[in-house]
């Protein structure tokens, strides 16, 4: 056989399980198939950067009825560096696939996929959005908890019981963004250190700034920033690359 | 072909001056090899991207300006760091280029670190001398670190900050653990500062174990703690049966009676009227401020400073609750469980309501024939070789020395000394994280038992064990920020005594030492009336309503509350102010009323605290309608002035009073006389 016959054999054969390759990988065995995929729990959490989210995030595949399906095909990705525990699988009994997920390493907002595929292979995807916290947002997390959420956040915990009904002001929760992105990050600074009077609101929010530190401040407006929902917009919202 | 090789030989260099004229060319070839390879280094490679992606910004000039030319150095003599990363991320300072995500270009976050003193490997570590990408963050033959992943990063912090950081919630979480779960009880952990970290889990002593409880629960616990108590920190060794049971024989075996002479209780258990009178005796006496129990829906309500009690009528004796309940100390000399002064009858009531606490499947199975001196032998060997003696005190078991490996260095381990699984990554954090997660998956016949924790807790533990290097241990003194020590304060004399046999210790802390579930005692002479706190050590009213943790009520004699009272009100003063300077004449009804405004008013008082039972309602703060009997003029007046001063870390803000606010604030607030009995009654109506 002459050689330049051999080469094209090869490079034929290369193209051919290239072109197979590039079809994506394959769906995760599966013994049925649903025609939707929705987010039960676990999106919009807050994690620090590289951190495993507290709760784990679930997601059902439905039939077009809007019955659970067991047994679908289900598989999460996101960018680089979030590590999902599992990656992939099927649904439980109730229709359901949860999955653990450590966030990657740089700040701003994970858009994460999950998948699952119809009866004729046709993929059909439902978005999830996480937030990780960068060292300055972690510290206004923290600070948050000391200080603020006590009357922002509406929910007690067991060691933190929420005055939050007991305002006469409405204190907003941080997660709520139009209220806060109206505000530029300077009066929302002001706002902090010199409390609710000094921008002609409600007295019951005090003047922070001789307690904590400018930096603290900083932390805090940097926080609010991070989770504001829908997000702040100064130079479009940071989200992190695949 | 050695004919061919030869004839190009004898032309290249038959002839002197063309031999001549091929050297050169080939010196020269050479020589621009190496600005060629100048050219073409990544660093500069990345340095022209940088000048590209900048070049279209508004800001661009200034961008450029301060745009680094060729390689970068930062070097820190005294700490041994030759820093080059800034060559590649060169935007480091640069906070207008926060949007960009990419790497080398991404921003640093703001920290309070100075980047041209710190470097960059001091934190994040990797190799600071390389100039290519590969070399300064993977590991090479010569060089065994690594860059740190995102995941644990706050180790970088925990090298210098021995102390709790706000900014690091991980790395604190980790060191608390370490502590809480015990692991520094077999491994030595010492601190960069020469402190060596000591457990904080309290397990209890095994001296008199065989009056506590029964060999059989002895079994079940050591076969499954979590099996009895979910969150129990006592790990699973894995033992067979047979060992299990020839530990329970040697631990009965040791186990010295308590008291030998003492007088057997006369208190008779518990009939059905007694358990609804325990239900409201243990709700009184704020037990479930410590100690959790399991409710209907399966939740543990309650604290964590005691042991759960949902099964504690399985495991403990009758006999043995009732001596624990009368005094505590007597059994355990160290036990943070204060000696509550209940009667007969109330020990009577409460141990029948304890004992009620019963999982009777727990033991169904468990049938221990009686002992052979053979197996208390093997018992005693099983307890040496798994260093029982570490955690718990035993009849003639010493503690065992260097019993696991040390953890003072364990984030400077090198590879070569780790024998990694099959499935576990060939990094030091992946190897903590298997090691923490199954310590056994790396060898069957490994001592280390199985913990129960989350991905959240491994994590945060291998985060503490990262920052356990060598840099830590052998960088100046002058960099670290200490650890906080707890101080050796003991109160003097008799009140001294009363103090440690109340354990006020386990929630107050006053001079550096103590718990913090209570307020800080450190001023309190200052702070409160006399005759206020003689009422309210007697009957401990709560002053925050909605706290489920709650000073009990001990059963003091008039003569223990007067030893205190005089005690508290003499020794624990601030000499930052007098507690009389304010005289009640200085505080007229007109600045109460001004007082009064600004309290509704400019201050906002009332969204944290209470004053008026019927309209206030702020959660945060202590009720304020008794101020006035509780409370000096002059502690309010300076707390008003600057809280955290008192206080240090009080939510309280600071709302930089003038001194004519503050004092009208005070004539206000020492108008609040109402009786404790009466507010006691405004709440029950509320």
């Amino acid at each position: 056989m002459k050689p330049w016959i051999t080469c094209v054999i090869v490079a034929t054969a290369l193209v051919i399980s290239c072109t197979h390759k590039s079809k994506g990988p394959a769906q995760p065995t599966a013994t049925a198939h649903g025609t939707a995929i929705v987010e039960s729990s676990g999106g919009k959490q807050v994690a620090g950067v590289g951190s495993p989210l507290d709760q784990p995030v679930v997601v059902q595949v439905n039939d077009k009825d809007n019955n659970p399906v067991p047994g679908a095909p289900v598989r999460f990705s996101g960018p680089a560096e979030t590590v999902f525990t599992p990656a992939e699988g099927v649904t439980d009994s109730s229709g359901q696939f949860s999955t653990n997920i450590y966030l990657g390493g740089s700040s701003g907002r994970y858009r994460l996929t999950a998948s699952t595929w119809d009866s004729s292979g046709k993929r059909i995807d439902v978005q999830l959005e996480e937030v990780a916290l960068g060292y300055q947002q972690m510290l206004g997390h923290e600070l948050n908890e000391e200080y603020c959420a006590r009357c922002h956040d509406s929910e007690s915990t067991a060691l933190r019981v929420s005055n939050h009904d007991n305002l006469g002001a409405n204190a907003r929760p941080f997660t709520e963004g139009d209220p806060f992105n109206k505000l530029s990050d300077a009066d929302l600074t002001d706002l902090i250190a010199h409390g609710g009077v000094a921008l002609g609101r409600s007295a019951e929010m005090p003047p922070w700034g001789y307690t904590l530190t400018n930096s603290d401040i900083a932390a805090l407006v940097s926080y609010i920033r991070a989770v504001s929902d829908p997000p702040y917009r100064t130079k479009g919202v940071v989200y992190v690359q695949k | 072909m050695r004919q061919k090789i030869s004839s190009l030989w004898h032309t290249l260099f038959g002839d002197p001056g063309r031999a001549f004229g091929v050297v050169s060319l080939m010196l020269l070839v050479l020589l621009a090899s190496v600005p060629a390879k100048n050219h073409f280094s990544e660093w500069r490679h990345y340095q022209n991207q940088y000048q590209r992606l900048v070049r279209g910004r508004a800001e661009a000039v200034t961008l450029e300006k301060h745009m680094p030319q060729g390689i970068q150095q930062i070097w820190i003599p005294e700490q041994g760091v030759v820093d080059r990363c800034t060559t590649c991320h060169v935007a480091l300072k640069e906070t207008s280029l926060r949007d960009i995500q990419e790497q080398p270009f991404r921003t640093h976050p703001p920290i309070p670190h100075n980047l041209s003193e710190f470097g960059c490997v001091t934190c994040h570590r990797g190799q600071g001398p390389a100039t290519t990408v590969e070399e300064a963050h993977h590991t090479t033959l010569a060089w065994e670190q690594p860059i740190l992943s995102a995941r644990y990063v706050e180790s970088g912090c925990g090298q210098c900050h021995l102390n709790h950081l706000t900014g690091t919630p991980k790395l604190n979480e980790g060191r608390h653990l370490l502590a809480r779960e015990g692991c520094v009880r077999c491994h030595m952990l010492t601190m960069a500062d020469g402190v060596v970290m000591q457990g904080a889990d309290d397990p209890p002593s095994l001296v008199h174990i065989a009056d506590k409880t029964t060999r059989e629960w002895m079994f079940a616990w050591i076969k499954d703690p979590q099996r009895y108590s979910s969150t129990a920190t006592m790990p699973n060794f894995g033992l067979s049966d047979d060992d299990v049971r020839d530990i329970t024989a040697f631990l009965v075996a040791q186990s010295a009676p308590l008291q030998p002479n003492a007088p057997k209780s006369t208190a008779t258990p518990g009939t059905a009227t007694d358990l609804q009178a325990g239900t409201s005796l243990y709700g009184e006496s704020f037990c479930a401020s410590c100690h959790a129990t399991q409710n209907a829906a399966g939740n543990k309500v309650g604290g964590d400073l005691g042991p759960e009690l949902t099964k504690i009528g399985t495991k403990a004796k009758p006999e043995w609750l009732q001596a624990w309940l009368r005094n505590p100390g007597d059994y355990d000399p160290d036990t943070k469980m204060p000696h509550y002064r209940f009667d007969d009858k109330q020990v009577a009531t409460l141990t029948a309501f304890l004992m009620a606490k019963k999982d009777d499947d727990l033991l169904a199975n468990v049938h221990l024939p009686n002992a052979t001196p053979e197996q208390v032998k093997h018992g005693r060997a099983l307890v040496f070789e798994y260093g029982c003696a570490s955690c718990h005190g035993i009849n003639g078991i010493k503690k065992p020395e260097n019993f696991a490996p040390d953890l003072s260095r364990e984030g400077s381990k090198p590879f070569a000394q780790i024998a990694f699984p099959a499935d576990v990554p060939h990094t030091l954090p992946d190897f903590i994280v298997a090691k923490v997660r199954k310590p056994r998956a790396f060898g069957p016949s490994l001592k280390m038992p199985q913990f129960t924790l989350t991905e959240q807790q491994i994590d945060a533990i291998t985060t503490a064990l990262m920052a356990q290097t060598d840099r830590a241990q052998t960088q100046p003194v002058n960099m670290r920020v200490a650890g906080y020590h707890e101080s050796k304060y003991q109160p003097a004399g008799k009140a001294g005594q009363l103090m440690n046999d109340l354990r006020c210790f386990s929630c107050h802390a006053i001079n550096g030492h103590g718990g913090d579930m209570a307020p800080d005692l450190t001023w309190e002479g200052t702070s409160v009336q006399r005759k206020w706190l003689a009422d309210f050590l007697k009957n401990p009213e709560t002053l925050r309503p909605t706290l489920i943790r709650r000073m009990p009520k001990f059963n003091l004699s008039d003569t223990e509350i007067n030893i205190l009272t005089d005690y508290i009100m003499t020794v624990y003063q601030t000499p930052a102010f007098d507690r009389d300077e304010i005289p009640a004449a200085a505080l007229t009804p007109a600045m109460a009323e001004q007082g009064r405004e600004l309290f509704y008013g400019k201050y906002a008082c009332q969204s944290c605290h209470i004053v008026d039972s019927k309209a206030d309602k702020g959660y945060i703060g202590p009720a304020l309608w008794s101020v006035g009997t509780r409370l000096n003029a002059a502690w309010v007046y300076h707390w008003l002035k600057d809280p955290q001063s008192l206080r240090a870390g009080s939510l309280e803000p600071d709302q930089h009073m003038t001194d004519v606010d503050a004092r009208a604030l005070t004539a206000f607030l020492m108008s609040q006389k109402l009786s404790q009995k009466s507010s006691g009654k405004q709440v029950a109506k509320k």
